[in-house]
């Protein structure tokens, strides 16, 4: 009884993963099998039964295999294509329009499908599968759904840009593969396109077209008309391509997933020049053929193998003068690997020669290069026009050769980025369209073209304009304090001696205790306001706070009181010159420990500087936000809770988003322990540097580089120390101790 | 009884697990909907049982084949020029490209004008624009590129400047050819009331440079947007724009702003129409008048008195200054004066004009500096630009200004790009990349003929996230004949060569006397080459094969310097190497009696010039000297043999924006007393003259001439002139070493020398 009721407890838990048919047979057998032992009248055999069967068919449950775990996958999933509904389409079924050529996002696209979206990703909707015949029966496309398109619409669907709400959907793929025109039946497909319940002229609709046209004239855009649906087409000539409506996309190699060339470091290769394409025309072969005669070994000219037989083997083979090469391997032994045009613009060949690292050398006038809206194409390629082939050579030969390797680099990251896969192609399709539904959200030029190793070391400042403040608006001093007011009352009576001051800001970071009454601070021209903290957070004094309305700020602490007024006005202006910089007085450096293997701090007079301490700096207020919100990893915690480094963090955010040193200013001066944060007054101990060093290696594992630069150079006034009289010097007082 | 009871617990307990059964049942079947929903979400394309077996979209020999090889190339080239013209126009169908071969390949001609011909004030500016580059050829023989004669400017009928009968006119040209390789400037075509694209005569196969112009009709590749520019904008030099601070938070008074026409009636009225909607009095303002035209009364609406009172409580300076964006939306036709306005006053413009190329856009990366509205979506305008974060912002506004200063501030740089974008596809693969193109500080300024590689630049090494290269080449000025072993260029020669930075030195011969033979000159750890300058002050700054590294210390003859001090400003111009870095510091000044540039050689507490006797810098400056300077002000130096160390000055400040950098140099007080005599140094000041260097040889230098100083003073004018602006700015620091000075252990200093008298 109990042992049942206990079952009973647990079988909710273990029945879900039942599917239904199996649960009511069960119920079905116990039941049965109760009533008749009920009817009999054994209760004891009854009774044990019943916890028996319950065993065995809970054992059963658990144990049976997983064809009887239901998932709403299976049904789903463990399909065939074949499975797919069949569609008749009626001989009269309405044809689409012929693509409108003038078509654009702003007259063919209904932008109020996608909305405004705070997300700024466009929703795509994936029309289930059917196959569609006509009348008689017979298939609109020889092939069917190809591997390469399912590969594509999964991709898709997994994505983040898929919705399964036709209602939400801002862009709609069909299911009906039209990546290669010669195995479609035109007319039917257009019909077939026509037939889909949201087609409404083909509006918001995107096509994939990889192969079009067909002897003889090979159109460079597929010819099945689409009204007004977006094509992404591989092989667009620059007549055909709707430029910002339709995607050029390249044509899928598929031996990217049969053949793995890893990638070769780059730099000279066998040959210089490589022609590996088999279907050349005539008067282009003369050419090459003339090339080679006037170059020897540097061009390899490779052709069909005619003694082998057809198959597999002959289109992973190429030949010169009964040699034989493995294609595509070849390519990765030149520098340079010609793709021309045949009758059809895009050539798969290019897919393979970027996957080589090899340079495409592209001659096909009017051709538009794969994903060209946000390629730049130059850095990864040389495109000829198909005149000046024979002048190739010498094109070639002036390219410089760093700028070569970094042509190979850059083609190799093109095919792992935009050419690897279906997925790539499609993910780079709809990236593309995104940017242009949500253009303020749009993926900047370096994200596109900057292969991970360029991200990963190249700087793009926040600040990047050259711009030289004026003097006018003045700084903003920002003093961090505890208790230690009379020094504070000092520090603040020498500052507000500088001519550019503006406002004085004390950071009131003592909790315990209030500030003094404003009757008994200094009397200073300037505004002067006491921010009281929560919390006694180092990290308060980097806060971007409203008061702050000047671009420069001051940091200071409480003990500063050595600094002559010329010397931080000067500061200021050396400021004005580095406004993305920080301007400090006391330098600092990072060393390598080669025996500890690990940064060490130091702060002994060195010749270099890789650091100023923010005890006494000029600085942007924009870094102020980036401490305060976009610090990486946990510093900011990290520094509050060890009342320490927090200069050195703010040394490695300006370094690492702006790729330059900072700037120490003026001689070095006695500052007594700058080093010790002002609060509670630390003393200047051992343990104290120590965790100075410890925080460099910290930072370093956080920010995952060295961002920190070292220079050996200061800044003093032009006429520091010159002969020359005092009084006409600008900041006579610098550098007194 | 007691079996019956327990017949009835027994029974219970079944009711109980049939019960539980079928309740799990029931969660179960609500977990099935859940979970079938969410398999549908996560999964929704199915993972076919046959995926495997499913065929390839086109089989291996196919791919490769490509369709066969297809026509004859040459056959099919013609056929071309037979299809694809006038409004199917491309360069590959459309442009003569052989007329742009040779030497010289691009030059630039303009068609004589006729007697009496009119031509309107921003004509003539983009006539001298093309005239004063150095593209221009008076001989229509050696001309890639022809530029009419007639004012093409305004093809709006009813204006008054419109040129009539222009198809007989241009028929008239001998070197029409249909219009092939010619340039037509346009800024308003069309007229009311559709404002169509339609210029008014068959333009033929020329390439159309023109504002406004419609995405539809744009020929991709071929034509040419420009900016709407007024009559008023500058020939040269060009106002800078007006973002002098990057203030945090970045957002100004107002969020976003728009004053201007409202148009009740007409093409282009649905957007301006409804711009009034979204004006809030507060962030917003939106602000359209009905006062515009003669008949506006006729037209007039409820909203009209309203509006116009609204309209008048603005200023819109005060607007322009003060708002985070700008709203341009199209006036009759796309493109408008708002466009510049808000792009020079940093404040993000905010497109609102369906189907407009924007300027330049074949080079211009614009989603970078703009926000891309859609007219449709006028009313999500307010939530978008709210949206943009403050990192964004910072950027977006940062980039107006670049773009403005880089392309747009003055008809000469529109002009000069629109020539460029041609050039750069006469030559494709000898062209700039978009990076050159959208990065500082600008493409006008990348002279791809140099290199068409980002590292061979002085501005890229941040961006590539690369340092410059760890040697110098000097380059040694050599003006005097070598007579004895102890002149001084012998001792700069060993100083120059002990560096251990230094690759190998040139000297540029200047002299009179051909240069001496190998013998004479002392052993050098370094490879020494002599080349000719033929005796032209210019030479010094020319394009030199033999510089292979990225530094050039640049060294008149009888530069006294230390290796220590070299190696110390080696170190700080990697750390600038975009600027000038230098010893000897000079100043210019604004003279406000002579109402002219002054310039000055005395001891002041800024300088804007560092003399070039002794400085390091790029060696793509030398290209920039040689190519990019007019060569009317290399003629200059030359003909003085003087000023080219101001010129040099002058272009890299105009590149970089920024001051040139002085770095600290040990004092050598034997020159005084040819100081004393030196007439840059007036009189009557009792400050002796600079002590650290002369500006030219210690002997009797060209600088003794009395004319040498205020030829100087007139270089600083004619220079500014040329450049429309003075690009020099004033810097108040040097670089000292970090310990110069410093009360501390000598022999702890790493540049000790220096501080040795």
């Amino acid at each position: 009884m109990c042992a049942s009721v206990k079952y009973g407890s647990r079988g909710p838990a273990l029945i879900p993963r039942m599917k239904t048919k199996y649960r009511i047979y069960y119920i079905t057998l116990f039941s049965v099998v109760l009533l008749g032992l009920i009817a009999t009248g054994i209760y004891y055999i009854t009774l044990f039964s019943v916890v028996l069967l319950g065993l065995i068919a809970t054992g059963m449950f658990q144990f049976w295999p997983h064809s009887i775990e239901s998932s709403a996958e299976w049904s789903l999933d463990r399909r065939s294509v074949h499975d797919a509904p069949l569609v008749r389409i009626p001989m009269s079924s309405p044809i689409p329009e012929r693509g409108d050529l003038s078509c654009r996002m702003h007259t063919c696209f209904d932008v109020y499908r996608c909305g405004y979206n705070p997300k700024n990703k466009i929703k795509v909707y994936i029309y289930p599968l059917q196959r569609f015949v006509d009348e008689v029966g017979v298939p609109i496309s020889s092939t069917g759904l190809s591997r390469e398109y399912n590969d594509l619409l999964s991709a898709i669907s997994d994505s983040d840009f898929y919705t399964d709400d036709v209602s939400r959907a801002c862009l709609f793929i069909p299911s009906i593969d039209v990546l290669n025109q010669n195995s479609l039946r035109i007319r039917e497909t257009a019909q077939a396109l026509a037939m889909l319940p949201r087609w409404d002229k083909g509006m918001n609709h995107l096509l994939f077209n990889m192969l079009p046209g067909g002897p003889p004239d090979y159109n460079t855009a597929l010819d099945v008309p689409r009204d007004r649906a977006l094509l992404a087409g591989g092989g667009f000539s620059t007549w055909t391509y709707r430029q910002g409506y339709d995607v050029s996309i390249p044509v899928y190699s598929p031996l990217s997933v049969e053949v793995d060339l890893p990638e070769r470091q780059p730099g000279p290769r066998r040959y210089f020049i490589l022609s590996s394409q088999t279907a050349i025309h005539r008067e282009y072969r003369v050419e090459l053929e003339r090339l080679k005669e006037e170059n020897g070994e540097a061009l390899l000219l490779l052709d069909k193998c005619s003694n082998l037989s057809q198959g597999l083997a002959s289109v992973r083979k190429r030949c010169y003068k009964g040699q034989v090469y493995d294609y595509p391997q070849i390519l990765q032994e030149s520098s340079f690997c010609v793709v021309l045009r045949g009758a059809r613009l895009g050539q798969a060949t290019l897919s393979d020669v970027l996957q080589a690292g090899c340079v495409p050398v592209i001659m096909a006038d009017s051709y538009i290069l794969p994903f060209s809206e946000v390629l730049d194409w130059k850095r990864a390629s040389v495109v000829i026009p198909e005149e000046k082939l024979p002048e190739m050579y010498t094109i070639l030969k002036s390219i410089p050769h760093r700028q070569v390797e970094e042509m190979q680099r850059q083609a190799r990251w093109f095919w792992e980025a935009y050419f690897s896969s279906m997925k790539a192609i499609g993910m780079t399709t709809l990236q593309i369209i995104n940017d242009r539904i949500y253009p303020y959200a749009a993926l900047t030029y370096e994200e596109w073209n900057n292969p991970p190793v360029v991200k990963w070391t190249s700087v793009n400042s926040p600040l990047f304009l050259p711009l030289i403040p004026p003097r006018s608006p003045g700084f903003t001093a920002v003093v961090l304090t505890y208790d230690r007011i009379e020094s504070l009352f000092r520090v603040i009576t020498e500052i507000s001696k500088v001519p550019s001051l503006a406002k004085l800001l004390v950071v009131w970071n003592n909790q315990n205790k209030s500030p003094p009454e404003e009757s008994l601070w200094p009397k200073v021209a300037v505004p002067l306001k006491v921010l009281r903290t929560k919390e006694n957070k180092l990290s308060n004094r980097f806060f971007p706070f409203d008061e702050i309305e000047t671009e420069a700020v001051l940091a200071i602490d409480d003990d500063i009181i050595m600094l002559t007024s010329d010397e931080l006005q000067f500061g200021y202006e050396v400021w004005r010159e580095f406004p993305d910089r920080l301007v400090g007085y006391p330098g600092r450096l990072h060393l390598w420990d080669h025996e500890m293997g690990k940064w060490k701090y130091e702060s002994e007079w060195t010749n270099e500087v890789s650091m100023v301490l923010t005890g006494a700096a000029f600085y942007h207020k924009y870094f102020n936000y980036l401490y305060t919100y976009k610090m990486p990893g946990d510093i900011k915690n990290w520094v509050d809770a060890h009342m320490n480094c927090e200069d050195i963090a703010m040394n490695f955010l300006v370094a690492n988003i702006t790729g330059k040193a900072p700037i120490k200013v003026t001689p070095r001066k006695k500052f007594k322990c700058p080093e010790c944060t002002a609060i509670d007054g630390l003393s200047l101990d051992q343990t104290h540097m120590v965790e100075r060093s410890e925080c460099i290696n910290k930072f370093a594992s956080v920010f995952a580089t060295m961002p920190l630069k070292v220079v050996e150079h200061r800044a003093d006034p032009v006429l520091y120390k010159d002969d020359f009289p005092e009084k006409l010097k600008s900041f006579p007082n610098i550098g007194s101790l | 009884m007691q079996a019956r009871k327990k017949y009835v617990l027994l029974g219970l307990c079944t009711c109980c697990w049939l019960l539980l059964y079928y309740w799990g049942g029931l969660q179960e079947r609500l977990l099935g909907l859940l979970t079938h929903r969410r398999g549908e979400v996560v999964r929704p394309w199915p993972n076919w049982l046959d995926r495997d077996l499913l065929p390839g979209y086109a089989d291996q020999a196919e791919l490769q084949n490509a369709g066969g090889p297809g026509d004859s190339p040459r056959q099919r080239r013609q056929s071309w020029a037979g299809i694809y013209k006038d409004s199917r126009c491309r360069m590959d169908t459309c442009f003569d490209f052989a007329r742009c071969q040779g030497q010289s390949s691009f030059r630039v001609y303009i068609y004589p004008p006729e007697k009496g011909e009119r031509v309107s004030e921003s004509y003539r500016k983009i006539l001298t624009s093309v005239v004063e580059s150095r593209y221009f050829t008076s001989d229509p023989r050696e001309a890639c590129l022809f530029v009419l004669g007639i004012d093409t400017l305004d093809r709006d009928q009813l204006s008054t400047q419109f040129v009539p009968n222009m198809d007989e006119r241009i028929r008239g040209y001998p070197l029409w050819n249909d219009g092939r390789n010619h340039v037509i400037f346009n800024l308003y075509s069309g007229t009311w009331p559709n404002y169509t694209e339609d210029l008014g005569f068959n333009v033929g196969q020329a390439i159309l440079a023109k504002a406004s112009l419609n995405t539809e009709h744009f020929r991709p590749g071929f034509d040419i947007s420009i900016p709407l520019f007024s009559k008023e904008h500058p020939q040269k030099g060009g106002e800078r724009g007006w973002l002098v601070r990057n203030t945090v938070p970045p957002r100004r008074k107002y969020l976003l702003m728009f004053k201007g026409k409202r148009y009740l009636t007409g093409i282009g009225s649905d957007t301006r129409n409804a711009l009034h909607h979204i004006h809030n009095g507060k962030d917003i303002v939106s602000l359209t008048t009905c006062r515009h035209g003669k008949d506006w009364e006729k037209h007039k609406d409820a909203r009209c008195d309203h509006d116009n009172q609204e309209y008048e409580r603005f200023d819109y300076q005060e607007l322009l200054h003060n708002s985070t964006f700008c709203l341009v939306p199209r006036g009759r036709r796309l493109g408008s004066f708002r466009f510049l306005e808000s792009l020079q006053a940093a404040c993000i413009p905010v497109l609102l004009s369906n189907g407009w190329e924007l300027p330049f856009s074949d080079v211009i990366q614009w989603n970078q500096a703009v926000i891309e509205g859609d007219e449709r979506l006028l009313l999500q305008v307010p939530s978008t630009v709210r949206a943009v974060g403050t990192d964004r912002v910072l950027a977006l506004r940062q980039r107006t200004q670049m773009l403005w200063e880089a392309y747009f501030s003055s008809v000469d740089k529109i002009v000069l790009t629109t020539l460029e974008i041609i050039k750069d596809r006469v030559n494709s693969h000898i062209s700039r990349n978009k990076f050159m193109w959208n990065a500082l500080p600008g493409g006008l300024l990348v002279l791809p003929e140099y290199s068409t590689h980002l590292a061979h630049y002085p501005f890229y090494y941040l961006n590539l996230g690369i340092s410059p290269g760890q040697e110098f080449t000097a380059v040694i000025h050599a003006t005097s004949p070598l007579v004895s072993q102890s002149q001084p260029i012998m001792k700069l020669l060993q100083v120059v060569s002990k560096s251990k930075y230094c690759s190998q030195i040139i000297i540029l011969w200047n002299s009179e006397k051909p240069p001496p033979h190998r013998s004479k000159w002392p052993p050098m750890p370094v490879p020494l080459i002599i080349t000719d300058g033929r005796r032209k002050t210019s030479s010094r700054f020319l394009p030199n094969a033999a510089i292979e590294t990225e530094a050039v210390l640049s060294l008149d003859e009888d530069t006294v310097l230390l290796t220590s001090e070299i190696n110390f400003a080696f170190h700080v111009w990697q750390s600038f190497p975009e600027r000038i870095v230098g010893y000897p510091p000079r100043s210019h000044f604004w003279d406000p009696v002579k109402k002219a540039w002054g310039y000055t050689s005395k001891w002041t507490n800024e300088y804007s010039i560092v003399l070039t006797g002794a400085a390091f810098y790029h060696r793509y400056y030398h290209h920039l000297f040689s190519h990019y300077l007019p060569s009317s002000l290399r003629a200059l130096v030359d003909r003085t043999s003087n000023c080219e160390d101001i010129l040099m000055n002058f272009l890299v400040s105009s590149v970089t924006h920024l001051p040139p950098i002085k770095v600290a140099q040990r004092k050598q007080y034997k020159e005084m007393p040819i100081l004393q005599v030196r007439p840059e140094i007036h009189p009557k000041k009792v400050f002796l003259g600079h002590c650290f260097m002369s500006d030219k040889g210690t002997k009797m230098a060209p600088w003794a001439n009395p004319e040498h100083f205020t030829q100087r003073q007139e270089c600083v004018n004619t220079f500014a002139s040329w450049f429309g602006y003075m690009p020099l700015v004033h810097s108040q620091f040097r670089l000292d070493p970090v310990l110069f000075k410093d009360h501390v252990s000598v022999l702890r200093k790493r540049y000790k020398d220096l501080e040795r008298v």
